[in-house]
């Protein structure tokens, strides 16, 4: 047994209840919101508009109450296009980033070309330049380019954005390698190519998923990039800027944004209940990013 | 600035290691002229070869099988380019080539960095000194309105207020929390720990809509009241109230939503940084007669001082570039307005890129000596590892 264990157990139930009552009230606080949302998402859109979530407890098990309408109307409005089109904004602007990054980190640390340490340095200070700073000159040099509303557009300012943490967590990561893999692999003959895809990429594999899953959300969360570089049209926008149309639209789409919201939200859910350790971590790695 | 794991190694001083026959390449002029080819070539041809793919426009496409193109192309072109690359350099003659491959792999990089990063930092600081369509210089004129009309000074006012309470919350809450669940069950801890972070995977745009049922607001007489804050409000008897629209108590009401979602990260940081306080120092204090309070003070602060210092500056960073919360929810009305979400209105919805500029400046300006300050404090601690 741990000394942990031992002090709280010394620590009598009845001391403790101060410190229970304490974290209840705040996880009720947090957790009402998203609990609210879930409940209307599911109401016949007549009682979403009459009343309140909180009445369905009176005939929770009233099957009058539920019904998956919401849900089927928010799929057929668009919603469903939206989902696809941030699958096919997200995937890349996930991959296209690490690929680029992934061969720049190995350079960086293991390679020897001049500037090398300069390069570096800026790539690291470029952290700070927020992507505000760069929504009007791209979108006039995309405008030019009559390239506005791709989704390439949309990847390789995601990459762009990107790319400064993926390189600097890349770096460090593989240059704390041991030496004497790289060097035994020379000796036997592989060139860099070959020692980056068959060595050094599969050893970074938790770097490269920590940083793919922070990257992963941010993307299909980001609302600013896919507006200003994809915008409003419906045939190509993503799934946030769906859902802050439907929410511009007021009373009259009420019952629809609960459902439309739980859309936009499933795939970070389930990735953070699937890969909760990986995206703490990728968080933490990526929590300067922006 | 970022967390632990990524430290060991920073750029610098450190003598480069050597790969495979690495050796000072010849630095003629043709051997550059290739390098800049070999970083430049391949971006080059990504892009042509992405906005090849042309149809994904055409609206009669299939949406599944341009998905599918999308995705393979961005992922697969990619891959393929530097392979290709590789290829091409093993073609050159020996010395040539080692010295021209590292830029090969570094120069995509530097390429795209250029393109959406340094190009525009540069080109937004000189659209800030022009007019709003940019045909003429103005000088500081734009500098000048942000920081006389009364728009752009709320919005700086309403930025540093969200700067100032919300890290203030979020850490407040998430240490708090994360020092009580630490003297309880492990079970109770990691059930409780998770309902607290799951908000952070959700979108500002989608924290937005779960918020419009806490803060929704029907006049009197205009059916029951669907959003919950009102719900409890009219049962104890007072008037339903417009939340968002109550100047400037709104503003808080706009940042309760941004703690809702930063807690949670700030939370599961410091847990960790307090498990990593050695328990002994706790029992020493509990000897010598310190209370659980004092100990906590006295003992676990310290310990964990520079964690805090780390989260609360990321959290401040975030907030100072909020956006989407506001833009959503009142769309910068009724005195809502911060920097952030102003540079983006200007920008799209006046169309005024001078001010648009001049705020994502000010954006930019603003978080350089959080940034330095943070550096500055991590490379002293370095030293004296």
């Amino acid at each position: 047994m741990t000394t942990d264990t031992l002090v709280k157990k010394r620590e009598s139930r009845l001391s403790r209840l101060p410190i229970y009552l304490t974290v209840g009230v705040i996880v009720t606080l947090w957790t009402i919101p998203s609990l609210g949302l879930l409940i209307n998402s599911f109401r016949e859109p007549r009682s979403i508009r009459a009343d309140g979530w909180w009445t369905v407890f009176g005939e929770i098990f009233n099957s009058a109450t539920w019904t998956l309408e919401n849900y089927r109307v928010v799929l057929d409005e668009g919603f469903s296009n939206a989902f696809a089109n941030t699958v096919a904004v997200s995937i890349p602007a996930v991959v296209i980033p690490i690929t680029i990054a992934a061969f720049a980190a190995y350079a960086f640390a293991w390679m020897h070309f001049p500037g090398r340490n300069l390069l570096f340095v800026i790539v690291v200070g470029l952290m700070v330049v927020p992507l505000q700073m760069a929504l009007i000159p791209i979108l006039r040099v995309y405008t030019n380019l009559g390239v506005t509303g791709t989704y390439p557009a949309v990847w390789l300012a995601h990459a762009g954005f990107g790319l400064p943490l993926a390189v600097y967590l890349l770096r460090n990561y593989m240059g704390s390698l041991p030496s004497s893999i790289i060097e035994s692999a020379t000796i036997d003959g592989a060139d860099h190519f070959k020692i980056f895809s068959n060595l050094i990429v599969p050893l970074s594999v938790p770097v490269l998923a920590s940083f793919a899953i922070f990257q992963f959300l941010w993307v299909w969360n980001d609302f600013l990039v896919a507006l200003v570089f994809l915008g409003i049209d419906p045939e190509v926008r993503v799934l946030t800027v769906e859902l802050a149309d439907l929410a511009g639209r007021g009373e009259g789409a009420l019952n629809l944004l609960p459902a439309a919201a739980f859309v936009t939200m499933i795939v970070p859910l389930a990735v953070f209940f699937a890969l909760q350790r990986f995206f703490v971590r990728g968080l933490t790695a990526g929590s300067v990013k922006g | 600035m970022t967390t632990p794991p990524a430290t060991q190694q920073t750029q610098g001083s450190e003598s480069p290691r050597t790969g495979p026959g690495d050796e000072p390449g010849t630095n003629s002029v043709l051997v550059w002229l290739l390098r800049i080819a070999s970083a430049l070539i391949l971006p080059l041809l990504v892009i042509a070869f992405f906005f090849a793919f042309d149809f994904l426009r055409d609206e009669d496409a299939n949406k599944a099988l341009q998905v599918v193109v999308a995705v393979i192309a961005g992922v697969g072109g990619v891959w393929g380019m530097y392979w290709g690359m590789d290829q091409l350099i093993n073609r050159l003659p020996e010395r040539t080539g080692r010295a021209v491959r590292p830029f090969a792999f570094v120069g995509p990089a530097m390429a795209i960095l250029s393109f959406y990063l340094v190009y525009p930092a540069v080109n937004t600081t000189v659209i800030s000194f022009q007019d709003e369509r940019s045909k003429a210089f103005v000088g500081l004129d734009n500098y000048i309105r942000i920081f006389t009309e009364s728009t752009y000074q709320v919005a700086i006012r309403n930025s540093l207020g969200w700067v100032i309470l919300v890290p203030i919350a979020a850490v407040g809450i998430g240490l708090a929390f994360a020092t009580m669940v630490d003297k309880l069950s492990r079970r109770t801890e990691s059930i409780t720990k998770s309902l607290i972070f799951l908000p952070m995977a959700i979108s500002f745009v989608g924290a937005a809509v779960v918020f419009a049922f806490v803060y929704g607001f029907r006049p009197e007489g205009f059916g029951n009241q669907i959003g919950i804050l009102n719900a409890i409000w009219t049962n104890f008897g007072g008037d339903p109230v417009n939340w968002l629209a109550q100047q400037p108590w709104n503003n808080l009401f706009l940042m309760v939503i941004l703690v809702w979602l930063q807690t949670g990260f700030s939370m599961v940081i410091l847990s960790s940084a307090i498990k990593g306080v050695p328990e002994v120092l706790l029992e020493a204090a509990r000897i010598d007669g310190a209370s659980e309070w004092q100990a906590f003070w006295k003992v676990t602060i310290p310990s964990i001082s520079s964690t805090i210092v780390v989260v609360w500056t990321t959290v401040l960073i975030t907030t100072w570039k909020v956006f989407d919360i506001v833009f959503v929810m009142t769309g910068g009305r009724d005195g809502t307005q911060v920097v952030a979400q102003q540079m983006v209105t200007e920008f799209f919805t006046f169309r005024n890129n001078g001010l648009g500029a001049a705020l994502a400046v000010l954006l930019f300006i603003a978080v350089i000596p959080i940034l330095i300050i943070n550096v500055n404090r991590f490379r002293s601690q370095e030293a004296t590892r």
